[in-house]
């Protein structure tokens, strides 16, 4: 008889199921996983320490390309951390869009979720209909920020514009005929609040879509039911955040437990999960899809009957108007000294977090009173999550730990930063 | 799977901090201070209680903080405003959540130069695994009984530590595939150091 022996196999970086640039080295007994040594790094930018050098505008571009399907959540923790450091409050409509994008963004995250879970586990048609309701919301974030992704939207003391009156529209050309254009226009006629409450009347019959594909799906149930369990008590240990921990089954949710911006006046409910099992975190994902949207609903019809400024009048930290520039020699010099140099923020130390789509997203400021971050710390959920592969993956089947990874919604430009 | 409504969590809602004579009293016994600053609570603790005290406060039904948010290193190497200069370099920050009582704490250890050497709070929180490995990686500070401390985000075979802040933003060494030698080489960074901040500005309070 030949000598069974355990084995090493090496998985990525280069792996079309390992969301990036992730590798394992994975010990093997068989078909069954004894160990999982994760190496990251392969993404790392060095934002931390590339931040030390700039003003403190200068790095929410930096902040979309952390989490890179969650851009604006990314940004919010940052613009509301140097906010708290200032001491100065958006004002209020500002407020409602930063919330309202905060949950298309939310969406946007899990429809990208969905999408790939679905397909590493062998959904291939999700893919195709999520990515049908992500588009939508990219021409939003076009719209709005005038990027598709790496939006730049939200500044400290307001967002950088107003929602434009008129959404965009498809234009003909030779491959796209009069007909065909007129039928893309049909909910693009009005402004952008138009086109996004268009999106929400829609948007929970295309959950059902997903949901008809997927919750009573045999396959699906066979591959996510009762894989990766999770205790409460050990996703609080492992520092999971999000939906990771809701999956557990324990109720925390930062927009409920530690409002910011303007979550208490927002009706909105927080789905937890019973067993902790990747199926279980998929039920909690789709219902919050649903709950996002109810939130927005809510934002539209708030932010059409309520006009008014995005951005604080402090032309220490916020541009002049472009028209004033021209004939104003105050203006121009705000403008140039904001540009150039920036603002300062008062010496201290100040830790702000988000519920973002994948758990709390957190930024660590400390401050010497320069206008630049001495030290900037980024948390992001995706970190400790990946952290507990090798707990959460031991013991189960190679082919379990795609679906492990799937269902902890690693994206590496967060974990690497 | 079960949707709790609005009303069940409205009473505990609001966050419920501990006054800071509770807990300067609580802390007291490790020699720790208490100081309150932008609506959060900062703790400084001594390196030798750090870690009796980051025990107590996860196990003790007072504190009862579960759950470790982040744990991050601190150079204050450089010269800085003296509003948060310290005698000792390095800082090791944690960041701790408890999500029975609905409250956040940060601890602040400070290290020395010479020696940043911490024990390793892993058995505390599993979860300090990953972060200790990055502080140590990114900082060079020692986390002593961490069951496996080793390099986690930089290259293979990285040499120093790059958020400290004697180390350059352009790094020491750049990479590129060599054709003739068929594999990858690395060499002296060919780039110089650039000031991207035209001037450090700092705020009227500090001067």
């Amino acid at each position: 008889m030949s000598e069974i022996r355990n084995y090493t196999m090496n998985f990525g970086p280069q792996h079309p199921a390992a969301h990036g640039v992730l590798r394992l080295v994975m010990e093997m007994d068989g078909e069954v996983v004894e160990r999982i040594d994760p190496h990251i790094g392969l993404l790392h930018r060095g934002t931390e320490k590339l931040a030390e050098s700039k003003p403190y505008n200068h790095n929410i571009g930096y902040m979309d390309r952390l989490d890179y399907v969650s851009m604006m959540c990314n940004e919010h923790a940052y613009v509301l951390a140097i906010e708290k450091l200032l001491g100065v409050v958006p004002p209020i409509r500002a407020r409602y869009i930063r919330v309202m994008f905060s949950e298309i963004t939310r969406i946007r995250n899990h429809l990208l979720w969905i999408a790939a879970h679905g397909l590493d586990i062998g959904a291939m048609a999700v893919f195709l209909y999520a990515f049908r309701e992500r588009e939508d919301l990219c021409d939003v974030y076009e719209a709005t920020s005038g990027a598709r992704l790496h939006a730049a939207y939200f500044r400290p003391g307001g967002v950088y514009r107003d929602l434009p009156e008129q959404m965009p529209q498809y234009e003909a050309s030779r491959v796209h005929s009069e007909d065909e254009v007129r039928a893309k226009n049909i909910n693009r006629e009005g402004s952008v609040l138009d086109f996004i409450e268009s999106f929400v009347e829609r948007f929970p019959g295309c959950v059902d879509e997903y949901e008809n594909l997927l919750t009573d799906n045999r396959i699906w149930k066979q591959r996510t039911v009762d894989i990766g369990v999770v205790s409460p008590e050990r996703a609080m240990q492992l520092g999971f955040t999000g939906p990771m921990l809701r999956g557990s089954g324990v109720e925390w949710d930062l927009r409920r437990k530690q409002p910011y911006e303007v979550y208490p006046e927002l009706e909105f409910d927080i789905p937890v999960g019973m067993t902790g099992d990747c199926y279980d975190r998929y039920l909690v994902r789709v219902e919050e899809m649903r709950q996002s949207n109810h939130v927005i609903r809510q934002c539209i019809n708030w932010l059409r009957q309520h006009p008014g400024p995005v951005m604080i009048d402090d032309h220490k930290l916020a541009p002049p108007e472009r028209g004033n520039m021209k004939d104003d020699m105050e203006s121009l010099i705000h403008h140039f000294k904001l540009f150039t140099e920036g603002y300062s923020t008062p010496p201290g130390q100040v830790y702000q977090a988000v519920e973002a789509p994948k758990g709390e997203f957190g930024i660590y400021i400390v401050s010497d009173g320069a206008n630049k971050p001495y030290r900037l710390k980024i948390r992001a959920p995706g970190f400790a999550h990946l952290a507990s592969l090798d707990e959460m993956a031991r013991g189960h089947m190679l082919a379990d730990v795609v679906a492990i990874i799937g269902t902890q919604d690693i994206v590496f430009g967060e974990v690497d930063r | 799977m079960t949707t709790p409504s609005p009303a069940d969590h409205l009473d505990s809602d609001k966050a419920h901090p501990l006054g800071d004579d509770h807990l300067s009293g609580w802390l007291a016994a490790f020699g720790a201070t208490v100081s309150s600053a932008y609506g959060e609570q900062t703790v400084i603790v001594e390196l030798p209680e750090a870690y009796g005290l980051l025990r107590a406060l996860r196990d003790d039904p007072v504190t009862c903080f579960e759950q470790m948010m982040d744990l991050c290193g601190v150079d204050y190497g450089e010269d800085m405003a003296s509003s948060i200069s310290h005698p000792e370099r390095f800082a090791v920050v944690y960041h701790l959540l408890s999500v029975s009582r609905n409250e956040r704490l940060r601890v602040v250890v400070y290290l020395p130069e010479d020696n940043p050497r911490i024990r390793s709070v892993v058995p505390i929180w599993a979860c300090a695994d990953w972060y200790e490995r990055e502080a140590f990686d990114l900082f060079g500070i020692l986390f002593e009984g961490h069951p496996d401390l080793r390099r986690l985000l930089t290259d293979y075979g990285f040499i120093g530590y790059p958020m400290r802040k004697d180390f350059p933003l352009s790094g020491h060494v750049e990479m590129r595939f060599d054709e003739k030698k068929g594999r990858v080489v690395y060499e002296p960074v060919s780039i110089d150091p650039r000031v991207t901040v035209p001037r450090v500005i700092r705020h009227e309070s500090v001067e």
